[in-house]
């Protein structure tokens, strides 16, 4: 990492150690739909299994993309407000401010994925994972939270205002209730079941489910994998050129 | 140094079918004051876009501090600095992390940077404000800070984009302060105003963008000697004196709202003299009386045929 990266990560360090309210957005708003489907709706769904074990590979998702709006703000913030402007006359890497955002993003996203883990848990999560499946639990969600932060990045770049920088990301937040997360894809009405079986958050999500179950399947890991790497790359170079673009 | 600071030749953009800049020809002396006067949509922004390096032009060659904008793009990067028209500044970090940001990306050496930071703060009358959070700031302190962020280092070419515009007149001549202590200082400044007193206060020269073209370009006072029109005006106490003024002073022009008579004069002691004797012969008492020499804002309206403050469209 260069050291304009590394002077951009620690802004963006800074930024959400002052804004808790985004953290704590970022990190609530996926428990409480946890609690919500365990306790309340979920108790009404057939799935075979316990539902906490079901919808866990689901919320940690929801944890990656909850915390999406805020990076969009930010992104959109600095470049309305012409800060990205100031770094791109400076003669200083370029897109290391666009990183910083990243690396940001991602840090809030691990604290709530470890939040969404810690109360699945505390609802009777039961997990035949070995140590090798959680650490592709933890690097898998990781690669799908840069994934998904790039693809922000660049949402918030091309937005003309925060309104709209808001709205872009609402797509990506609603995508999982459209997949396997709340309910096996099979059980939903045509048309939306096809979509269901080939949007990206279905192999993203039954990746996860058979990691967690200590059972990971080639025909779940390497769609989802692919997927991921696409939408890192999609997201990267989309935002790359955004910025060298828009003045 | 005889090599200009910034120089353009026949510069060019459009954005999809509207043209911005329709062939521009700029020559900056270093260690002066260039103002770029113009309306809102003159294409005063692009100019300083291009000559930046945030925009590339369609056609035209521009080299900055001796480097080409478009294949020496990060020479010319280090040697200038930019200060947009909005505040550019980071709200969740204080006023000197602000700074110290700007000192860590530019290299400054570690050792160098308190002092630095700690030089501006001073001069920009930002020390208590220092430690709060930049989103507690007010207008005016925040165009401040932008400006010290971009002093940060020293650049020799400083480019301001409307640096005062809505700033309250008290921190509009501390701006003022600034810039001409930094052109004391032997830095380059190009400035973008549609204030015609401060391109008058401040620049060495001052080209007139209007619709993408230059209209004129020379030193205020040439600009100013474009047009004829100084004058002599008189202020009276009521209509009745007016109303006399108006029949000894043939060719004034009257003002019955204001009570002011505007009579054509070179300014000069001796047309003075006639005028205020022509007066006294009648007893006509003025409350008022002062010579105006023609001020940009005539020149603006001698040159395109249109008052500054026509809004035209973005």
């Amino acid at each position: 990492m260069s050291t304009d990266a590394a002077i951009m990560v620690r802004r963006n360090l800074k930024h959400t150690v002052r804004n808790p309210i985004a953290v704590f957005n970022a990190i609530l708003l996926p428990i409480v739909l946890m609690l919500m489907f365990v306790y309340v709706i979920g108790g009404a769904f057939d799935v075979g299994v316990d539902y906490v074990d079901y919808s866990t590979p689901g919320m940690i998702l929801l944890a990656i993309t909850y915390g999406l709006s805020a990076t969009a703000l930010a992104v959109n913030s600095d470049m309305t407000k012409g800060v990205i402007n100031r770094f791109k006359v400076m003669d200083i890497s370029r897109g290391a401010v666009l990183t910083g955002h990243v690396v940001g993003s991602v840090l809030r996203t691990i604290i709530a994925i470890a939040a969404i883990i810690g109360t699945a848990f505390l609802l009777g999560f039961r997990s035949s994972a070995g140590f090798v499946d959680w650490l592709g639990v933890v690097g898998f969600s990781l690669l799908v939270s840069i994934a998904f932060s790039w693809l922000t990045v660049g949402l918030g770049l091309a937005a003309k205002s925060p309104e709209s920088a808001g709205m872009a990301v609402v797509p990506l937040i609603m995508l999982p209730f459209l997949s396997s997360a709340i309910v096996p894809a099979d059980e939903m009405g045509t048309g939306v079941r096809q979509f269901a079986e080939y949007q990206p958050f279905t192999p993203i999500i039954e990746a996860l489910r058979g990691l967690l179950a200590g059972a990971p399947e080639a025909g779940d890991v390497i769609p989802a994998l692919a997927w991921t790497v696409d939408l890192a790359l999609v997201g990267y170079l989309w935002s790359i050129s955004t910025f060298t673009k828009r003045a | 140094m005889t090599s200009p600071a910034i120089a353009a030749t026949g510069l060019r953009k459009a954005f999809k079918d509207k043209t911005v800049l329709d062939g521009i020809d700029l020559e900056v002396a270093a260690g002066s004051v260039f103002s770029l006067l113009g309306p809102n949509g003159a294409g005063k922004t692009t100019t300083v876009n291009v000559l930046t390096t945030l925009l590339r032009a369609d056609a035209g060659s521009v080299r900055v501090a001796g480097h080409d904008v478009a294949t020496e793009t990060a020479a010319v990067r280090k040697a200038i600095g930019v200060t947009g028209q909005f505040a550019a500044v980071d709200d969740l970090l204080t006023g000197r992390e602000n700074l110290r940001l700007m000192a860590e990306l530019k290299r400054l050496a570690p050792g160098e940077r308190d002092a630095v930071v700690d030089g501006l703060l001073e001069r920009f009358d930002l020390v208590e404000a220092a430690p709060k959070l930049v989103s507690t700031y007010s207008g005016g302190m925040r165009r401040k800070l932008d400006l010290a962020m971009t002093l940060v280092g020293a650049p020799q070419i400083i480019f301001l984009d409307e640096p005062t515009t809505g700033l309250d007149p008290r921190s509009r001549r501390t701006m003022w302060e600034i810039v001409r202590e930094l052109v004391a200082g032997g830095t380059t400044i190009f400035l973008t105003t549609q204030y015609l007193d401060e391109a008058d206060q401040l620049a060495d020269r001052v080209a007139v963008l209007d619709h993408g073209r230059l209209v004129a370009e020379g030193t205020p006072a040439e600009l100013k000697r474009q047009v004829p029109g100084s004058h002599v005006r008189f202020r009276f106490a009521g209509p009745e004196g007016l109303d006399a003024a108006a029949r000894v002073l043939t060719g004034a022009t009257r003002d019955d709202e204001n009570l002011t008579l505007r009579v054509p004069s070179d300014g000069g002691t001796r047309s003075v003299r006639t005028l205020l004797d022509a007066l006294d012969e009648y007893s006509i008492d003025a409350e008022e009386f002062s010579v105006h020499t023609p001020d940009l804002d005539d020149v603006f309206l001698a040159l395109t045929g249109r008052p500054t403050t026509e809004e035209t469209a973005r």
